[in-house]
C-alpha cells in the first residue's frame, strides 16, 4: 500500500481503528459459518440425547464421545493420521499426474485441431464412465496398492484440468493473437508468451476442481485397494463394520478437513500465481 | 483472391516500393467470406514521413483498410505495396498483457524478435522515456489509466522503430483533455521518428490537427470520397485548432464526410 499525503500525521492514530476494521470484517466473515456450526452441534446433541433410544445411541454418539473417543484416544487416533497420510499420497502423486497429463493433452489438443477431434470425445466418454464399475479391473490388471489406487485418482481427477485448460488456451483474446501475427510470432512464442499465461486462471480452477476430486478418488481407491498401509477410505470402512462410531466419525472429520486444505491451497496457490492482474479489470 | 493481390504476407515477401513511398493501395478492394463488401476500389499512397489520417462512417472500412496495411488481412482485389519492415500498429483497445509489467509490455515485440537482452533493455528504456511512462515501469496494466494504457501501447510499437505507423481510433476511449495531450505526443513522436503515419479516427478535428493530408472514405463499401491537404506547418500549436483558417479546413473535411453519409 502507498502512504498518502496525510499519513504520517495520522499514522499512529490511525493503526487501531484499521485493525479494528479488519477484525470485524473476519469477524463479519467467519460468524455465519461458525453460527452454522453450532446450531449443527446442538441439534446433533439433541438428536443424540433426544431421538435415539440409548441402546441406539451408538449410531450418533454425541460431539463431546467422538472427540474423546475418536481424537483423544491416541492409538486409534495415531491410526487414524497414518491411514490420512497414506491416502493423502495417493491423492497428491494422483494430481500431480492428472495435472501434468492434463495439460499436456490439453495444449496438444490447442496446438492441432486434429488432436483436439480425435482425443477430446474421449476425454468426455472417459468422463461418463462410472468409475466404480472399472475400478475392480484396474485392481485386476495393476494389483491392489498403492499404484491401483493411484490410477483411480487420475482417472477421477484429470478431465476438469483437460477442460479448463483447454477453454483457457482457446479463449485467447482475438487482439493478442494479431500482436503476435505482427510480428511473425512462431507457435512456441505464441504459446509460452501468450496464450499459456492467458490461460492461468482457468488452469487453476481445474486444479482446484480436480483437487477435491482427487481426495475422492484416493478415498474410492481405499475401500477397493487394501494391500500395503491402510488408506483412511479402509478404516472408514473397518470401523463401520466394527460399529466404532466416534472413530468413523473422526475419520471422516479428517478426511474432510484434508479435502478442504487441498481446495484452500490451490486457491491462495492461484491468488500468488495469477492475483495481480487476474481482476475482474483483466481486459486492459 | 485476383492475381494481381500480393502483399507483404506472413512469410515476408514484399511487393517493390516506389521510393520515398511508405504504403501504396492501388484498386484495393476487400468482400470478407460472409459476404460483407468492406472496401471497393482504393488507391492511397502515403510517403515517407507523411502523417495521413482517415475519417469515415462508422463500417467505412476504415479499420480493414489498416488491417490490410499490415498484413493482418489479406485484400480480395488490388495491389499492397508496403515497406520490408512490419509496421507499428496501435489498436482502438491498447491491448496489453496484464500479467505483464509496463516495462514487460513494451518490451514484448523485441523480445518476439528476439533482439538481445541488452539492446532490449536500451530499447524499452528509450521507449518508456519517450512516452514519459518513467516510474511506472514496474506497474501492471490494471493499474494504469486508459490514457496511461494508450501510452504503453504507443511505446511498444515505437520499440520495433517503425517506418510506417498505423493508428486504428487509438483515443476513442479516452476523455476529452487526455485525448488531447496523446494527440500532441502522437505529433512530438511523428516530428523525432519521422515514421509515415496513418491514423484512422471519428474526429474531425482530431483528423485535421494531426494531419497533413485527412482521407475521407465513404459508407460501406469504402471508397476514397475526398483528400483534403491540411497547410498549417509541424509543430502545430494545441489552440491552432481555435484558428479561423483551420476552421475553414475543418469544414471542408466536414463537407466531404456528410456527403459520404448519403
Amino acid at each position: 500500500m502507498t502512504a498518502t499525503a496525510r499519513a504520517p500525521l495520522a499514522a499512529p492514530a490511525a493503526e487501531s481503528p484499521r485493525q479494528h476494521g479488519r477484525l470485524r470484517r473476519t469477524a463479519r466473515g467467519a460468524g455465519p459459518p461458525l453460527a452454522v456450526l453450532a446450531a449443527v452441534v446442538g441439534v446433533w446433541y439433541a438428536v443424540t440425547y433426544l431421538a435415539l433410544a440409548p441402546r441406539r445411541r451408538f449410531l450418533l454418539p454425541p460431539p463431546h464421545e467422538v472427540v474423546t473417543d475418536g481424537f483423544g484416544d491416541w492409538t486409534t487416533f495415531h491410526e487414524t493420521l497414518r491411514g490420512l497420510g497414506a491416502t493423502a499420497k495417493v491423492a497428491l502423486v494422483g494430481l500431480a499426474i492428472a495435472a501434468a497429463l492434463g495439460m499436456i493433452f490439453a495444449v496438444l489438443m490447442s496446438q492441432a485441431g486434429w488432436v483436439e477431434r480425435s482425443f477430446y470425445p474421449w476425454a468426455v466418454a472417459l468422463q461418463t464412465i462410472p468409475i466404480l464399475a472399472i475400478v475392480p479391473l484396474i485392481g485386476f490388471w495393476l494389483g491392489y496398492g498403492f499404484w491401483s489406487r493411484t490410477v483411480v485418482c487420475v482417472l477421477v481427477a484429470l478431465f476438469p484440468i483437460i477442460t479448463n485448460t483447454l477453454f483457457g488456451l482457446q479463449s485467447t483474446d482475438a487482439q493478442q493473437h494479431d500482436l503476435f501475427t505482427l510480428r511473425q510470432a512462431g507457435r512456441w512464442a505464441r504459446l509460452v508468451h501468450l496464450e499459456f499465461p492467458s490461460a492461468l486462471p482457468a488452469v487453476f480452477t481445474g486444479l482446484r476442481i480436480s483437487a477435491g476430486l482427487s481426495v475422492i478418488g484416493a478415498i474410492v481407491g481405499d475401500f477397493f485397494f487394501r494391500q500395503g498401509q491402510p488408506g483412511i477410505g479402509s478404516l472408514i470402512d473397518d470401523y463401520t463394520q466394527r460399529l466404532q462410531s466416534a472413530p468413523l466419525f473422526a475419520a471422516i472429520m479428517v478426511s474432510s478437513l484434508f479435502g478442504l486444505a487441498l481446495f484452500w491451497l490451490f486457491g491462495l496457490a492461484a491468488r500468488i500465481a495469477v492475483g495481480a492482474w487476474d481482476t475482474p479489470r483483466r481486459r486492459s | 483472391m485476383s492475381p494481381t493481390a500480393r502483399l507483404r504476407g506472413r512469410k515476408g515477401e514484399t511487393v517493390p516500393l516506389a521510393p520515398g513511398i511508405a504504403l501504396a493501395f492501388d484498386d484495393v478492394g476487400k468482400t470478407f467470406s460472409d459476404g460483407t463488401d468492406a472496401l471497393r476500389g482504393v488507391s492511397l499512397t502515403v510517403a515517407d514521413g507523411e502523417f495521413v489520417t482517415v475519417v469515415g462512417p462508422s463500417g467505412s472500412g476504415k479499420s480493414t483498410l489498416l488491417r490490410i496495411a499490415s498484413g493482418l488481412t489479406e485484400p480480395s482485389s488490388g495491389t499492397v505495396a508496403v515497406g520490408p519492415k512490419a509496421p507499428g500498429y496501435v489498436f482502438q483497445d491498447p491491448t496489453l498483457l496484464p500479467w505483464r509489467t509496463v516495462e514487460g509490455n513494451v518490451g514484448l515485440f523485441a523480445q518476439l524478435d528476439r533482439v538481445p537482452k541488452k539492446r532490449r533493455r536500451e530499447l524499452v528504456a528509450a521507449a518508456i522515456s519517450l512516452t514519459e511512462l518513467e516510474g511506472f515501469e514496474r506497474h501492471r496494466p490494471t493499474a494504469l489509466s486508459g490514457g496511461m494504457r494508450m501510452r504503453v501501447s504507443l511505446a511498444r510499437a515505437l520499440t520495433v522503430r517503425p517506418s510506417l505507423f498505423l493508428f486504428d481510433e487509438p483515443f476513442g476511449a479516452v476523455d476529452e483533455i487526455t485525448r488531447q495531450r496523446l494527440g500532441e505526443e502522437v505529433q512530438r513522436l511523428h516530428a523525432r521518428e519521422r515514421f509515415a503515419g496513418v491514423f484512422v479516427t471519428h474526429s474531425v478535428v482530431e483528423a485535421v490537427w494531426l494531419a497533413s493530408r485527412v482521407v475521407v472514405l465513404s459508407a460501406r463499401p469504402g471508397r476514397v470520397l475526398a483528400q483534403v491537404d491540411v497547410p498549417f506547418a509541424y509543430p502545430r500549436p494545441a489552440d491552432l485548432r481555435f484558428d479561423a483558417a483551420f476552421g475553414d479546413v475543418a469544414r471542408t473535411v466536414s463537407a466531404a464526410l456528410q456527403e459520404s453519409f448519403t
